[in-house]
């Protein structure tokens, strides 16, 4: 019987090594998959390449994880904002590296390593300083920025319900970055408000479908 | 010397935006465009973190944490309103779906160049969030923002010394001075403030503008 539900954070998130690239959902505190960066921290790894729209906020989640000093590069869109100080003092102390992204290019590169594409061609950011040094073409008249694939090795991710094979329903604004995130990591944890029985979910709406989620964790549990 | 307070701003930005357009505020300033839209035209906001049809600040005793927009704030869905996922969000900027986004500006260009996401002050933290995928997405770009700055330059100018968001990607100007329209050979007057006649503008500014063809004259 394939059940990927997992009994405790704990147990979900003790082989992400050190170095490890990790996706993490949420957009500000939306989606925000708290428990298991908690778990995260716990559980110890190091030197961790961050995937997020931004850098943390107040002092939870990924901020606690960033104040902890587990993480050597982040990958975000928009990091400074008026609660990020974790953030702030890591970047200025030199301790963390940024590779700043427009928003919508963070979502295509994502959403690129999940759908197996090699580089894409982006409008986004063509004669700016980010796409300084990036190789650029002219397709139909328009001018087009060359981008890669973000991959991830885990991405933690925060969905609605979920059930043991780990098809996925969000809810609201909380949706965010999770469905591609979950397309673009070997290996998928999410955690859920509530499992249900196979068959709950209405397959016209199951928004991830269980093959792109490899770990399910519900919220209360330890 | 007239001037538009910021309500006013956005109030004039508002009377521009066409009945069922899809419409994406940028946070700040042009967030407040959404408080003057017409109640008899069906205009649909979109917010980047992935809703369409996005409705007013709910009852403080009524927010929920995880219905919020691009600025992070809480808002409400308005019945048809619809969830995606952020891959969806900016295809619909990128595809050219949007009709309308309002951003703030630090410059604009006589060309339409925008500079909205960085000073370029040494030290400080880089962020850009959407704005590059937006100036670049929306069919109509529509900057608001004083015409100058708090020492009186003009925030107008015939290119840009801030660090660029998008290149021609502006239409039009609406300042607390006079509208201004960018085309290929560069922005003209379409409307001034009361009292405020094109030569003010033009002292002000230091460019050579002229009176679109369709222009409102000012009284004089």
């Amino acid at each position: 019987m394939i059940d990927k539900i997992v009994s405790s954070f704990e147990a979900a998130v003790a082989d992400i090594p050190d170095g490890a690239t990790v996706m993490i959902g949420g957009f500000g505190t939306a989606g925000m998959p708290d428990e298991l960066i908690d778990a995260l921290i716990a559980h110890g790894a190091r030197e961790l390449t961050i995937v997020n729209n931004n850098a943390g906020n107040g002092e939870t989640g990924l901020a606690a994880l960033i104040k902890n000093k587990r993480v050597r590069k982040i990958i975000c869109s928009f990091p400074r904002q008026t609660d990020s100080q974790h953030f702030d003092a890591a970047y200025h102390a030199g301790e963390i590296e940024l590779e700043l992204v427009p928003q919508g290019n963070l979502a295509a590169r994502i959403h690129a390593a999940g759908n197996g594409l090699g580089a894409i061609f982006t409008p986004t950011g063509y004669g700016t300083e980010l796409a300084t040094g990036k190789e650029t073409r002219e397709i139909d008249g328009k001018h087009y920025v060359l981008e890669y694939p973000i991959r991830a090795d885990f991405a933690l991710i925060k969905a609605h319900k979920g059930d043991r094979w780990g098809n996925l329903v969000y809810r609201k604004t909380a949706r965010n970055f999770g469905p591609i995130m979950a397309m673009a990591a070997e290996c998928t944890i999410a955690q859920v408000s509530e499992t249900v029985t196979l068959g709950t979910l209405d397959p016209e709406a199951i928004v991830t479908p269980g093959i792109f989620v490899q770990r399910v964790v519900r919220q209360e549990a330890k | 010397m007239n001037r538009l307070n910021r309500d006013q701003m956005a109030a004039r930005v508002a009377q521009d935006i066409p009945d069922g357009a899809y419409v994406n505020l940028g946070i700040g300033l042009p967030t407040k465009v959404a408080n003057y839209l017409p109640a008899d035209k069906e205009i649909f906001l979109h917010s980047e973190n992935g809703v369409l049809g996005m409705g007013p600040a709910p009852a403080p005793d009524e927010e929920d944490p995880e219905l919020i927009n691009a600025g992070k704030q809480p808002v409400t869905l308005l019945k048809g309103g619809s969830y995606f996922h952020h891959a969806d969000s900016f295809a619909m900027m990128r595809s050219g779906r949007l009709d309308v986004c309002v951003l703030g500006a630090f410059q604009v260009s006589i060309y339409g160049d925008l500079a909205n996401w960085s000073t370029g002050a040494p030290g400080a933290i880089p962020a850009v969030g959407g704005a590059m995928d937006l100036a670049i997405g929306a069919r109509d770009v529509f900057v608001m923002m004083e015409l100058l700055t708090k020492d009186g330059v003009s925030k107008l100018v015939a290119e840009c010394s801030y660090p660029l968001t998008g290149l021609r990607c502006v239409s039009r100007v609406y300042t607390d001075l006079g509208v201004f329209e960018i085309g290929k050979d560069g922005a003209r007057v379409i409307e001034t403030i009361d009292g405020v006649s094109l030569d003010e503008l033009r002292r002000l500014t230091g460019l050579p503008l002229e009176m679109a063809a369709r222009a409102r004259r000012p009284e004089q």
